[in-house]
């Protein structure tokens, strides 16, 4: 899990180009919306392609990523319960 | 039509310069446009994350108007009537293509909304106006080169008509392995006369 | 103030209709252009619902007489033939005779022709032709031509969803300043795949008939079209005796200043192109008959601009409704197929229903036109709203 935690940091740093940011400066429950890395929309677009992409989990409405992307934690628990690669 | 308008300032970035009125602000000496652009960027002090995000010409232009209005010093508490008018040759070419690549391989299609939402040239003129806050009237023009005689008379229309107090005009073109910017500001504000042989040369230098 | 812009002619090819009468047929029929993808090649074929228009490229080739050796994108063949159409309803016989311009709008240009022949270029010396074909600029070059109208101003405008809504503006302001006497404003896109996968990224596309202003709509069907309206100088049209269809009355733009893509939750930059286009008819809310509304049936649209209609229109919101059920969003060329579609309101005092309703949405109480309706109508305020925040309005009366 915690290997699953790092590599979706730095694939949120370099995928979404949080550029000046570092793997150390997102904590676990960070919020990743809002006042948290102030992702936006196309960045929760995004992160919906890379669960299809890298962990093969296809998410249908955008809505369902709400729960999903609220932080590294909530990510990580969904994607090790959901992925088919 | 002798309107009383002149060009308050001008800047461009081309050939590895970012300029403002005739002054070299910053030389890079990269090759890659992404590695020129980002080492302007923090040369000029800019601050401003959401810039990583943008495509190639939104990157080129909304450092080029930052340089401009950032000499400005305007008051973003205020209503900034600053209409918009920018122009290019390649569209959205450049990011078109990257698009147009992730959905070309049905093996491995994963087309990116991040990219896809570039595939639009005015989108640049968004960027600019989210960061300024401008809610004022914009348009963006497809030529074949500058089209001076185009843009003064969107930009004197607009001034005359009181549609807006200033107008950020001019060429933004990003094509595969070549860019230019050139933006100016019309308004009554003191400058050099608002003529259409004056935005060439001001082009041309 | 805001004595209004001659409309003399108008000529459209979209899913219901090849020219006005037929979209007007389809409009007072309620029958919509909206089935599955059948014409593209795509991995979405028989899946995604678009508006498609029936006739093919080779048939529109023969209709205009082109020759084989033609580099025309299916943009350019959708433009060329609305177009056509407008300035035969103009009853131009000699274009030269006035100075005339082309305002053309379109954001695909020639993407169809890039994304079938992109892998056979460098081989296939018999498809290369298409490469000068894809650039934007090319379409309008390519209607001027047909048009004869060979100097003046040309023009090709591209911001997004609301190009021609802005086409429309620009061309009105040609001719209010004395520019121009006459010129073709309006706008063309033909479907392509690189559109349909990037609205698909987007995930705002509908699986199913897009259903504008209801509370369970689930996004936009993308559409094809063209449409062009002649506009002309008063000095014309006194000069020809000519009739007059419509006027451009008022117009607006502004930019939202909030996302690349997305509207403001309040819909600030509409409520402001709207207020602008009222203030430059010098008009109330109140003159205001009916509005052909932007409606995408995107969960962000029609919220955005519901909101944004109720801040103008306060408690007294007239009829709307939103055509896009019937044509599918049909991107830099809807401000000119609704342009056409107010115009027919106008002079049938028509409006037309906002198909596929059932729920009101709950954000608040205004619920769009679901039947068709007659009321005498002076005034139609059209909205189009793009991507880069780009929201333009324009008003079209009856009267000057």
């Amino acid at each position: 899990m915690e290997a699953l935690k790092q590599e979706l940091k730095e694939n949120i740093i370099e995928q979404l180009n949080l550029e000046d940011m570092v793997v150390a400066d997102i904590a676990d429950d960070d919020m990743l919306f809002g006042d948290g890395l102030g992702l936006d929309s196309i960045d929760a677009l995004e992160l919906i392609v890379m669960l299809d992409k890298n962990y093969g989990i296809k998410l249908t409405d955008p809505k369902e990523g709400r729960a999903i992307f609220e932080s590294i934690n909530t990510m990580a628990a969904y994607i090790s319960e959901n992925r088919t690669k | 039509m002798n309107a009383p308008f002149n060009i308050s300032s001008y800047a461009s970035i081309r050939g590895r310069k970012v300029t403002l009125n005739g002054q070299h602000l910053y030389e890079g000496s990269h090759t890659e446009f992404s590695e020129f652009i980002k080492a302007a960027y923090k040369a000029l002090g800019v601050k401003y994350p959401k810039f990583f995000k943008m495509d190639n010409l939104s990157k080129l232009a909304f450092l080029t108007a930052e340089v401009l209005l950032k000499n400005e010093n305007l008051n973003l508490e205020a209503d900034n009537n600053i209409a918009i008018v920018l122009s290019n040759r390649a569209s959205s070419l450049d990011t078109d293509r990257a698009h147009q690549a992730s959905i070309q391989d049905k093996d491995n299609y994963y087309p990116s909304p991040a990219v896809f939402v570039y595939t639009l040239p005015n989108i640049c003129i968004g960027e600019i106006s989210i960061k300024y806050k401008l809610y004022s009237e914009n348009s963006f023009f497809i030529f074949d080169r500058i089209n001076t005689d185009h843009l003064f008379t969107s930009a004197s229309n607009l001034l005359e008509t009181g549609k807006a107090d200033q107008v950020l005009c001019g060429w933004v073109d990003f094509d595969s392995d070549s860019y230019e910017a050139f933006l100016y500001l019309v308004s009554e504000k003191e400058g050099k006369p608002h003529t259409n042989q004056q935005i060439l040369k001001l082009y041309n230098t | 103030m805001g004595k209004g812009v001659a409309i003399t002619g108008m000529g459209i090819v979209s899913a219901i209709g090849n020219n006005v009468d037929e979209n007007y047929q389809s409009l007072i029929a309620g029958k919509k252009g909206i089935s599955r993808i059948s014409k593209i090649d795509t991995i979405h074929k028989g899946d995604i619902m678009v508006g498609e228009i029936a006739t093919t490229n080779q048939e529109f080739i023969s209709q205009m007489g082109l020759s084989p050796e033609n580099n025309y994108s299916r943009t350019a063949l959708l433009g060329a033939v609305a177009a056509k159409q407008a300035v035969n309803s103009a009853g131009i016989t000699d274009i030269t005779k006035y100075k005339t311009g082309l305002i053309s709008a379109t954001s695909v240009g020639g993407m169809d022709m890039t994304e079938k022949y992109y892998y056979e270029y460098p081989t296939n010396t018999a498809v290369q032709k298409y490469i000068d074909g894809h650039h934007a600029g090319d379409s309008t070059q390519k209607i001027a031509e047909q048009l004869g109208i060979l100097k003046g101003v040309v023009t090709t405008i591209s911001t997004a969803c609301s190009s021609a809504a802005n086409a429309i503006m620009f061309g009105a302001r040609l001719i209010k300043s004395g520019q121009l006497d006459r010129v073709v404003v309006g706008g063309a896109d033909c479907l392509s795949m690189f559109t349909i996968n990037g609205f698909k990224t987007l995930m705002i596309l509908s699986d199913t008939y897009n259903t504008p202003f209801d509370e369970h709509r689930k996004g936009l069907n993308l559409g094809e079209a063209a449409a062009y309206l002649v506009l002309e100088s008063d000095a014309v049209v006194k000069a020809e005796n000519k009739p007059v269809l419509a006027y451009v009355k008022g117009y607006g733009n502004a930019n939202d200043a909030f996302h690349q893509t997305a509207s403001s939750e309040n819909g600030d930059g509409a409520t402001l192109a709207m207020e602008k286009a009222l203030e430059v008819a010098g008009l109330e809310p109140k003159d205001i008959d009916y509005i052909n509304a932007h409606g995408t049936a995107t969960g962000n649209n029609d919220l955005s601009e519901g909101r944004a209609i109720i801040r103008v229109f306060g408690d007294a919101v007239p009829e709307f409704s939103s055509t896009k059920a019937y044509t599918g969003h049909t991107l830099a060329a809807a401000g000119a197929i609704e342009a056409v579609y107010s115009i027919l309101a106008l002079q049938h005092n028509t409006i037309f229903p906002n198909l596929n309703f059932k729920m009101p949405m709950e954000a608040f109480d205004i619920r769009p036109e679901v039947s068709l309706k007659s009321k005498e109508l002076h005034t139609v305020m059209s909205n189009s709203f793009g991507f880069g925040g780009n929201c333009s309005t324009v008003i079209f009366s009856k009267e000057a």
